[in-house]
């Protein structure tokens, strides 16, 4: 089975987020002061080849333990798996 | 002093420290390895990774160089005690390869910063600096966005409780202040050894200030403590041999 995995990668909370400070500022110069906070982060799309969603999922995991987020900074989630035809 | 530099796509100041190594230190053997290569060769001494924008630095700086081929055997020399620094983007490539704790993140400011500045001489215990004195103050250039050295606080006071930071950003006169901090780093920090005292990372450009013609010979103190350390360490083989 083919799926399509979308993982989005975060900096944690205590971290310090500089992109999104200066966006934030941007958007509040724009207007949109109810805009409190913004969080920049990465949007990763994965095509993958499983036997199963769970197999999918595992793989995913381990790619983002290893090396799409960086731990000591970062947070990921698994937003979405997607079944291929 | 065998002198290994790692080339990645994307590194540029490779040539920085190859002629700093070969032709202002003299040491002849002295090259470069690319990043396809399996292995760095035997009896090397010393490896350099050097500054730059390996990968482009995509996904994050030195996340993807980690895995160059070469890396492998540069992490094996480096946990068998082998001698590694890592300049700049060699930095974020150690970190990223769990070589050196924490990690380089965006300067607090936003901005590229390339300048001249002054580092202060925290460590002289080591082979990096054992040719400064504690205290020194170098002047060498920085150049790099994301120079921002940043780990948990217990890795923090790790560091600190075992003498593991070497540098740290400075006045000229060898006060660390807020102001003299480029990048927003923890405690000013600009290099860090590992425990074992074989590895060390730093922003900073020391192969870039070995000369006076180029603004400061300062970034020599480094490569001539590593060559006294590698003379000594020859003469006391050649005396174990003999006795």
């Amino acid at each position: 089975m083919r799926y399509q995995i979308f993982v989005a990668t975060e900096r944690k909370e205590a971290i310090l987020d500089p992109q999104g400070k200066a966006t934030q500022h941007a958007l509040s110069t724009l207007g949109m002061s109810q805009v409190g906070d913004v969080r920049i982060g990465k949007f990763i799309r994965l095509d993958v080849n499983a036997s199963s969603q769970e197999e999918a999922r595992t793989i995913a995991e381990r790619s983002s333990d290893e090396l799409l987020a960086n731990p000591i900074m970062e947070t990921y989630r698994i937003v979405e798996i997607r079944e291929m035809a | 002093m065998k002198t290994r530099i790692i080339v990645f796509p994307g590194s540029n100041c490779d040539h920085d420290a190859h002629h700093a190594v070969k032709n202002v230190l003299g040491e002849a053997d002295t090259e470069f390895v690319w990043h396809k290569e399996g292995s760095i060769g035997s009896g090397v001494d010393l490896v350099i990774l050097p500054g730059g924008f390996s990968y482009g630095d995509y996904l994050r700086t030195g996340a993807i160089a980690r895995f160059s081929p070469v890396m492998k055997d540069v992490i094996n020399f480096a946990n068998n005690g082998g001698t590694v620094i890592g300049i700049c983007n060699g930095f974020q490539v150690l970190c990223e390869s769990g070589l050196l704790p924490g990690m380089l993140v965006r300067n607090s400011g936003l901005k590229f910063r390339s300048k001249f500045l002054h580092i202060r001489t925290e460590q002289t215990g080591n082979r990096f600096t054992e040719m400064l004195v504690t205290g020194q103050v170098l002047k060498i250039p920085i150049a790099h966005g994301e120079g921002n050295y940043l780990a948990e606080a217990d890795v923090i006071s790790d560091l600190e409780a075992n003498d593991q930071v070497v540098f740290r950003y400075s006045t000229e006169g060898g006060d660390v202040t807020d102001s003299a901090n480029p990048n927003g780093s923890v405690n000013g920090i600009a290099g860090i050894i590992n425990k074992a005292g074989n590895v060390l990372g730093l922003m900073p450009h020391p192969e870039r200030a070995c000369e006076a013609i180029l603004g400061s010979a300062d970034g020599l103190g480094v490569f001539r403590s590593l060559q006294h350390h590698f003379e000594k360490k020859s003469v006391e083989t050649q005396i174990a041999e003999a006795a």
